[in-house]
């Protein structure tokens, strides 16, 4: 967090001095370890055994907030008697298909619970999709009778607590050292510490960042740590929480108002081809009968009219069929392989570095090279805009670049500094900021460039009689534009997000949406940021003259509460759980919620309220359940839909690993991983059959320098930062330097299946070999950042790295995977490919260089 | 691998920069120095009634005084500023008091070459000559000040010695010129200062380095000062046995030219070596503070009576 | 004495304008509380941005992070990173002890008494009003001479350019009641800026408490005003000795031996006068 959030890491600094204990877990020894109190080396890829080991370690020591966890997560819950846990089937859960390599999810549901998807859906393999990925966005599974059946003694075996002790029983102490390489005392000491500090007087928080995301298992990473907190009583309490820490400025504001390809804004799912026969069905799959989804059509609708405007009538269904539709996975490297198929042939890239970015560079670059044509906005001519080139792949001729047929256009683009705008920080606090100066040259900004290129294409299709040019002749796309360039005001945008009623009347919160078309808002979760018509996001009172909270700074989304779920920061009768954590509590003179926070809850529903049988949406919601936007009302301990991997995380080994699972030598890796089958893309084992002694018996793992931003973009082409890292290092181990006769300074060669490249080397005891498995496990440590444009050029990692992703979010394993290390430098032109084939050859994988380029020997 | 940070340093950087001086102020301390000496010689041979000995080292002097100001002017970043150094006289700077001293035994010289070469004003000549020599003794050493006033251990650490060495230099280089110049009957007093000079500055060195100690290797890193010694012994003593012929004369007194050229050069180059290791600037600091504090425990600890 | 309560490093205020309610001005500096830098660099940059410095080059070092390497006419803020294996006295001995990161950044120190100041000869180092000392651009000739009398290695003459340079701590934006740019892109507060008393007052409260919790080796430096340079207006807690971070021990203004120095100079010339008189007599025709 110090190496990537410097800034936000002060109030970790903050929290030290008052005495926080700050526990740094970390394959390497970082700027962040040198300020922890506790450092915690792991072998890469481990995670959740780790985490598994803490979440056991609380079942056996009795160390759970009892009362927190039986009345705020679903920990007394019964499931289905048909599941089966991996315990019980040896590294997969119930519904597997061996041939799909995916689940049926129906044995992991409530017990008495159908999903809506399982009665409407025929097609078995359909359903899985539509509980998951494409369509997880949206809040959860729809309870269909009420509530579910319970053991509040937590005895009955088939309850959520009982499965998870069995689930994570084999997580013990030895078995967190054996795979992890965490000496037991260490382990026990992070573990009680955590235990230490959590319970009614004290709370704990995780902050974690793409060093959990980016495995095969990603999701189940932060899911364990989900498990773990809810047993503590860490959710929604002050100083608990999970933070995802963000790569980049507002990456949290492009998951809400999304660029991602499955949702629409505010987490509502986009439509897909099959699973929905029409408007009415969209509305009942995906509105929850109980919880605040429970309206999910009056914020679709009120979308719609953001969207279509007039266009939008309750006769058309609000223009639902002028909503594009997905048909599957369109995720990144899905779309990639698409160019080589011939699916894609346009690519727009904005903000953006794929060629060095991306896993596996030489997929991505060839990939480009298959395109029409493609256009980059950046502020400088990156690698991705300039890959015809210069790619590596032109060096080994592997392309030419008279024969690359793709047009690109570059666009400069604008940067913060020269455009109005939000910021929506991982808080989900959204910060406005103002253009201190007008961009140069061509230089725009992207509202610019899409309110420009919208505005340009409605008016060549103006007379277009078309039926498929309709929905862009019905949107609206009127906003204010200021200055000679023509900008586009952000705040108008802004507006139309946060929404109006008829009369222009500015909307305060989302609870006043509506689903008649009577009102317009662009994202129901950003409801009210512009209420009474004041940009509530440039609000910026100093901490001085507010509450701690900061209520009165920016805006947080929604309603401007600081901390979801805040209503578990009492306990079940409305009072505080101690009065050194008090944060939001029920008044029962004023008959409401108060405190310092916006009340994550309705605001008059008293703790003891009971909802009746029948009772739909919000009202639906008891008075003791906190977790709002659960159709329970609860924490999951156990997840019964949502997500393709299993109910309960389980530790499984990255697609290319030196180790076997020790928990299921059946299956080594996750058995539902996704998988980019592509011939520039092999792995360096087969799946399942780990490697620890063939041509790539080490470990490497990327990650961020303080100094440079991600691809590099923003950075590499800067002197004032490229001259405080000027080259592309690896970091490696004393002992792994002498095993491999690696000197400090001098060049070392990093190989994998998908390419070989060339760092200066970092010999440092800041990595450390750790012992798991019975084997000493060496890790190359290798920044990402670096790529031939700019001040400070360099090798890609991410082209060691390979297309095995994560089930529900599509994400890459670039955090863990294998590869060999050997001193000097890289071979030149067609010798790098030869050196890979030799490689290949040795670790017995097929030839994957086409065929047309000649390979010399 | 990441060298390990040891005790003394940072890896290895040296805690002080380096001067930053070009080869210019290394020829300037032997122009002044030489300079320096002459005014003196050239007022002694004056009393003495050798108007030629006094003519030719007045001569040395201006030449020396002439070249001196261009070679600093060169020396510096921006030399086009170089009378901002008129504006300002600081007595913590050695630099500002040199200008002055160079400016006013430049002038002086000037005046009473003048004089001399045109035979004009003797009376004035004469006060000039005084003056010019009355600066040019500490010409001859304030380039000492100069070093010494600095933070590199070489030279800082030698604050006694090297105005020593620098008179002695600037004598028996001035005195060897004479000697050089002169017929061997009209130069005894450039003969002792010759020879005295030379063997005052082999000595001088040789007593700073020993009280320098460890400090003084950077010294040894380069042939300048070994030869510098051989010379100058060698000129003395060609100087002292044959210096009452010509040939021998000239032979002692070029070996002492070189010897005080190379013993000013041995000065200046030393200092960035000795800049250059941490550990000159590091292990006396350290050692001083570690003395100090033994010191200060032992005062502590007395009164308790603790043995 | 200035009494100051620290609740904590961060959001504890300290009154960084430079001038009294009157417009006095203040005696201003920076305390650099190395214990909580996280090596970030942002002071570099910031420094780098707001006054204008160019590059220092691209050179990797493999020097840990530390690609800047030492104070520059081209770096004004120079962080240092030292990896250091020994035992260190932490509680743990499995978690963090065996390895320690210092990280630390370092600056002019603007003594209060200036080598570099005494040493100029044109006057274009100056002493600013509110205790700080920075060189006039339009005055310095570039001789140099501050360059090896400073005993911190700070001053650096640009080749390209010819004069010398360092940090001003930001004497543009002090005289604006501005907090200089490294303090405040800092993110941590490892770096404060303020008055220099009430600094000093802050940074003995934050070094006994680090003593307390055990950090043995937490010391200050240059906050003592009877120290070899009369203190430094920039001021430094570290947790290792001085000369790990490249500072020397026990830097003392060269100007202190000043006594000594000319009285050997002005020695030697009257020597050298005398042994004129001697050679005189000796060759008396």
């Amino acid at each position: 967090m110090a190496e990537c959030h410097p800034v936000g890491f002060q109030w970790v600094m903050e929290a030290k001095e008052r005495g926080a204990v700050i526990i740094h877990v970390d394959p390497r020894f970082t700027r962040t370890s040198a300020l922890a109190d506790i450092h915690v080396p792991l072998r890469p890829g481990s995670d959740i055994a780790f985490l598994g080991g803490v979440v056991n370690y609380i079942l056996e020591h009795e160390r759970w907030f009892k009362e927190y966890v039986v009345e705020y997560t679903n920990a007394a819950t019964l499931i289905n008697p048909e599941f089966r846990d991996t315990e019980d089937l040896d590294g997969v859960f119930s519904g597997f298909d061996a041939h799909k390599h995916s689940y049926d999810v129906a044995s992991w549901s409530y017990e008495g619970m159908e999903l809506m998807s399982a009665a409407e859906d025929r097609e078995g393999a359909a359903q899985a999709e539509h509980n998951t990925g494409e369509q997880a966005g949206s809040g959860g599974i729809a309870l269909k009778h009420g509530e579910p059946p319970q053991d509040r003694t937590l005895q009955d075996p088939r309850c959520v607590l009982q499965l998870l002790r069995k689930h994570y029983r084999r997580y013990s102490p030895e078995f967190v050292e054996e795979t992890c390489g965490v000496p037991k005392d260490l382990f026990l000491r992070v573990a009680q510490a955590l235990c230490d500090n959590s319970g009614r007087e004290r709370t704990s928080a995780f902050a974690y960042a793409v060093g959990w995301t980016q495995h095969t298992v990603g999701v189940q990473y932060i899911r364990t740590a989900a498990i773990i907190q809810s047993l503590l009583g860490n959710i929604g309490r002050p100083g608990g929480g999970i933070m995802a820490l963000r790569g980049h400025a507002s990456i949290q504001g492009s998951t809400d108002i999304p660029t991602l390809y499955n949702l629409l804004p505010g987490y509502l799912p986009m439509p897909h081809t099959e699973h929905y026969r029409g408007y009415q069905q969209y509305i009942e799959m995906n509105a929850a009968k109980t919880g605040f989804w429970g309206n999910a059509e009056a914020y679709f609708v009120s979308l719609m009219k953001a969207y279509w405007g007039e266009a939008a009538t309750r006769d058309n269904d609000w223009c639902f069929s002028h909503l594009p539709r997905i048909s599957g996975d369109h995720s990144a490297y899905t779309f990639t392989r698409g160019m080589f198929d011939g699916t894609v042939n346009g690519f727009f890239v904005l903000g953006e570095n794929p060629a060095v970015g991306s896993s596996n560079g030489r997929f991505n670059r060839e990939a480009l090279a298959k395109l029409d044509w493609m256009v980059v906005r950046d502020f400088v001519e990156i690698e991705t805009a300039s890959f015809w080139k210069n790619a590596p792949e032109i060096a080994t001729g592997e392309l030419q670049t008279d024969k690359i047929p793709t047009e690109v256009f570059f666009m400069p683009a604008a940067a913060h500094t020269e455009k109005n705008g939000s910021f929506t920080n991982t808080q989900r606090l959204l910060q406005w900021h103002h253009a201190a100066v007008e961009p140069k040259g061509d230089c725009r900004s992207e509202l610019w460039f899409m309110y420009h290129l919208g505005r340009i294409i409605k008016e060549k299709l103006r007379d277009s009689a078309e039926p498929r040019d309709q929905p862009i002749k019905d949107l609206t796309w009127s906003y204010p534009t200021d200055g000679d360039i023509a900008e586009p005001s952000a705040e108008a945008v802004l507006a139309e997000i946060s929404g109006w009623a008829p009369g222009r009347e500015y909307l305060k919160g989302y609870d006043t949406l509506k689903p008649d078309g009577s009102t317009v808002c662009g994202c129901w979760i950003y409801c009210g940021s512009y209420a009474d018509g004041i940009n509530q996001t440039a609000r910026r009172k100093p901490r001085q003259q507010q509450s701690y909270v900061g209520g009165e700074w920016g805006w947080a989304w929604p309603d401007n509460r600081h901390m979801l779920y805040n209503r578990a920061s009492a306990d079940p009768d409305g009072k505080p759980w101690s009065e050194r954590k008090r944060y939001v509590w029920w008044d029962e003179r004023k008959g409401q919620w108060t405190g310092e926070d916006r009340p994550d809850f309705i605001i008059g529903r008293a703790p003891y309220y009971k909802p009746p049988q029948d009772a739909r949406a919000q009202d639906a919601i008891g008075g003791a359940e906190p977790f709002i936007m659960q159709a329970d009302g609860k924490a999951w301990l156990f997840v019964p839909d949502g997500i393709r991997d299993g109910p309960l995380p389980t530790h499984y080994e990255p697609r290319e690993t030196p180790l076997a699972n020790a928990l299921y030598p059946a299956h080594v890796s996750n058995p539902v991983l996704q998988v980019i089958e592509h011939a520039l893309d092999p792995f360096n084992h087969p799946r399942d059959k780990p490697a620890h002694d063939g041509a790539f018996p080490f470990v490497a793992t990327t990650y961020r320098l303080t100094e440079h931003h991600t691809a590099g973009g923003m950075s590499r082409f800067v002197e004032y930062l490229s001259e405080l890292q000027p080259e592309f290092f690896c970091e490696v181990s004393p002992e792994l330097a002498a095993l491999r006769g690696l000197t400090h300074k001098g060049w070392a060669t990093i190989v994998s299946a998908r390419a070989a490249i060339e760092a200066r080397v970092m010999v440092t005891d800041r990595m450390r070999p750790l012992r798991a498995g019975g084997r000493t496990i060496h890790t190359v440590g290798l920044p990402y950042h670096w790529g031939q444009n700019g001040l400070s050029t360099g090798d890609s990692a991410n082209d060691l790295f390979h297309l095995a992703l994560d089930p529900n979010v599509h994400i890459q394993e670039s955090k863990a995977a294998t590869c060999d290390i050997r001193p000097g430098r890289r071979p030149r032109g067609p010798g790098l490919l030869a050196l890979l084939e030799e490689y290949r050859h040795r670790a017995g994988i097929e030839p994957a260089v086409p065929a047309e380029v000649e390979v010399e020997t | 691998m990441v060298p390990p940070a040891t005790p003394a340093s940072y890896y290895g950087r040296p805690v002080i920069k380096r001067p930053v001086w070009k080869w210019e102020i290394g020829a300037y301390f032997y122009t002044g120095g030489l300079a320096g000496g002459s005014m003196l010689l050239a007022a002694a041979a004056r009393r003495q009634g050798r108007d030629t000995v006094a003519r030719r080292a007045l001569l040395t002097a201006l030449a020396g005084v002439s070249v001196s100001p261009v070679l600093l002017i060169r020396d510096l970043g921006m030399p086009r500023r170089f009378y901002n150094m008129l504006r300002v006289f600081k007595v913590t700077s050695p630099m500002s008091v040199g200008t002055w001293i160079l400016s006013g035994a430049g002038g002086f010289t000037g005046i009473a070459a003048a004089c001399d070469v045109l035979g004009i004003m003797p009376r004035a000549r004469d006060g000039a000559e005084v003056a010019a020599a009355a600066l040019g003794a500490p010409l001859a050493t304030y380039t000492a000040a100069l070093l010494a006033d600095t933070s590199v251990p070489v030279w800082r650490d030698a604050a006694v010695e090297l105005p020593l060495v620098f008179a002695g230099t600037a004598l028996a280089t001035a005195g060897a010129a004479s000697m050089v110049l002169n017929d061997p009957a009209d130069s005894a007093t450039a003969r002792a200062l010759a020879a005295g000079g030379a063997l005052a500055s082999v000595v001088g060195v040789q007593v700073m380095e020993q009280r320098l100690g460890d400090l003084a290797a950077p010294y040894h890193e380069e042939p300048w000062g070994l030869a510098a010694k051989v010379l100058n012994g060698a000129g003395a003593a060609l100087t002292m046995l044959g210096g009452r012929r010509r040939a021998l004369a000239v032979a002692g007194g070029a070996a002492i030219l070189a010897g005080g050229a190379f013993e000013r050069w041995s000065i200046f180059k030393a200092g960035v070596p000795s800049a250059s290791d941490p550990d000159y600037t590091v292990a006396p600091q350290r050692e001083r503070l570690e003395h100090f504090v033994g010191h200060r425990q032992a005062e502590e600890l007395a009164p308790g009576g603790v043995s | 004495m200035t009494t100051v309560t620290i609740p904590t490093i961060i959001s504890h205020d300290i009154d960084t304008r430079s001038h009294d309610a009157d417009g006095t001005p203040r005696q201003m500096g920076f305390f650099t509380d190395t214990s909580i830098c996280i090596g970030c660099k942002a002071c570099e940059v910031a420094c780098k941005e707001s006054n204008q410095v160019p590059d220092d080059g691209l050179h990797w070092t493999g020097e840990s992070y530390d690609n800047t390497s030492a104070i520059g006419c081209n770096s004004w803020r120079h962080v240092a990173f030292i990896e250091q294996t020994k035992p260190v006295q932490v509680p743990d001995e499995q978690g963090s002890g065996a390895l320690r990161w210092l990280m630390a950044s370092d600056v002019c120190k603007h003594c209060s008494n200036a080598a570099c100041l005494d040493v100029c000869p044109t006057g274009a180092l100056t002493r600013t009003e509110f205790g700080t000392v920075v060189v006039q651009e339009d005055v310095c000739n570039g001789c140099g001479y501050c360059v090896p009398a400073c005993p911190f290695g700070v001053l650096d003459k640009r080749e390209e350019d010819g004069r010398v340079w360092k940090c001003t701590l930001c004497y543009d934006r002090l005289k604006d009641d501005m907090e200089p740019a490294c303090a405040q892109a800092c993110p941590t507060k490892s770096i404060q800026f303020g008055e220099l008393k009430q600094l000093r007052v802050i940074a003995d409260e934050r070094v006994r408490r680090l003593q307390s919790r055990g950090e043995e080796q937490a010391q200050l430096y240059l906050s003592d005003s009877t120290d070899g340079v009369g203190g430094g207006h920039a001021f430094f807690l570290l947790l290792d000795r001085p000369e790990v971070f490249g500072l020397p021990p026990d830097p003392v203004v060269t100007t202190r031996g000043l006594k000594t120095i000319w009285t050997s100079a002005g020695g030697a010339a009257l020597t050298a006068v005398a042994a004129v008189a001697l050679a005189y007599l000796r060759g008396r025709a």
